[in-house]
């Protein structure tokens, strides 16, 4: 039987693995388009040695996509870098709402592969917890993965964040089936084991079809 | 020879279709299954290049209902997600000619397409 530290750990490498492998993709895709542009340009330098003359705006308008995909990519790396750099610290202090639409972000091919759309929703206000970063990230990404399943092909989930009386609450909304979903198996041992390491609470509210994870202010207190 | 192309990519696959037709090769694309299968219905191609991970329809089952239209149909699949071996298995069960990983080589691409054809 595991612990409950064995199963956030085996849980923790299984959700960086699935990040990793979704984050090689979208870079591997960018890639692919540099690819086929640079590639289009040396075909057209081959066609102008034999005398047919070069466009420069269709030349400059390779190297804009060029340019576009690159910038792409600095993204994504960008949240590589910062997804690695989420355990490295157990306890911090962090922007609910950053931390949302950054996991958002990174579940957007999962999204896109299912025909769903997350929106999370901006806050006027910071909403400022401490907790343990990549836990929390993997409960978000685990709820969503859920969410997505749920809600299904065409549908629109709104991501709130908000300031409670103890601490945060993200609210995962418009979940259209949620009622219908296997709520006996979520949350599962995995969830529960980061719900407590967070010392955080997780309800479904079915009529209104959301999903409302609980966060305390600070995890240390 | 008239091959479709298949990838929720439109920048690589619009792309890439410009450059196979440099090379004589008649190339249409798509973005989804959805709008692969309205084409399919159109007119029988000789190959489709299609990418294993697409939203909505994967490329596989996209495979299995374009070969119901059009039993002569070819089919070389391609990915950008992991390694050539991660789906040569999956590939070579869903009967692909050849399986490669993006970014493509046209050279290589060409190569495959002509021994398909062939065939």
């Amino acid at each position: 039987m595991n612990t409950k530290w064995d199963m956030i750990g085996e849980q923790g490498l299984k959700f960086f693995g699935k990040m990793s492998a979704t984050i090689s993709h979208e870079i591997n895709n960018a890639l692919a388009i540099i690819n086929e542009n640079a590639g289009l340009l040396q075909d057209f330098t081959l066609m102008a040695d034999k005398g047919i003359p070069l466009d420069p705006k269709r030349l400059n308008s390779l190297a804009g996509k060029i340019i576009q995909q690159i910038r792409r990519a600095e993204g994504i790396v960008r949240n590589m870098n910062r997804f690695a750099h989420s355990v490295d610290e157990s306890s911090k202090s962090v922007n609910l709402s950053d931390i949302v639409e950054f996991v958002a972000a990174l579940s957007g091919r999962f999204a896109s592969m299912r025909g769903v759309t997350l929106e999370p929703k901006p806050t006027a206000v910071p909403v400022t917890i401490t907790t343990n970063p990549f836990f929390l990230e993997n409960l978000i990404w685990l709820c969503l993965d859920f969410a997505m399943d749920a809600a299904g092909e065409g549908n629109t989930i709104d991501i709130i964040t908000e300031k409670t009386e103890n601490g945060a609450q993200v609210r995962i909304m418009h979940v259209e089936d949620l009622a219908k979903a296997p709520l006996d198996r979520f949350p599962a041992e995995r969830e529960k084991a980061l719900l407590d390491a967070l010392k955080a609470g997780l309800t479904a509210e079915l009529e209104a079809g959301e999903l409302v994870i609980t966060l305390p202010r600070n995890i240390n207190t | 020879m008239k091959v479709l192309l298949i990838d929720d990519e439109e920048e690589l696959i619009s792309t890439l279709a410009e450059r196979l037709s440099f090379r004589g090769i008649d190339a249409d694309w798509v973005t989804n299954g959805e709008e692969a299968l309205k084409k399919a219905e159109l007119q029988c191609y000789d190959l489709a290049l299609v990418d294993v991970r697409m939203p909505k329809m994967s490329g596989f089952a996209l495979k299995k209902r374009m070969a119901e239209k059009c039993p002569d149909l070819k089919f070389i699949f391609m990915t950008g997600h992991g390694s050539e071996d991660d789906y040569k298995e999956g590939a070579a069960e869903a009967g692909a000619a050849y399986y490669l990983v993006k970014p493509l080589n046209i050279e290589l691409l060409i190569k495959k397409i002509n021994k398909v054809i062939k065939k």
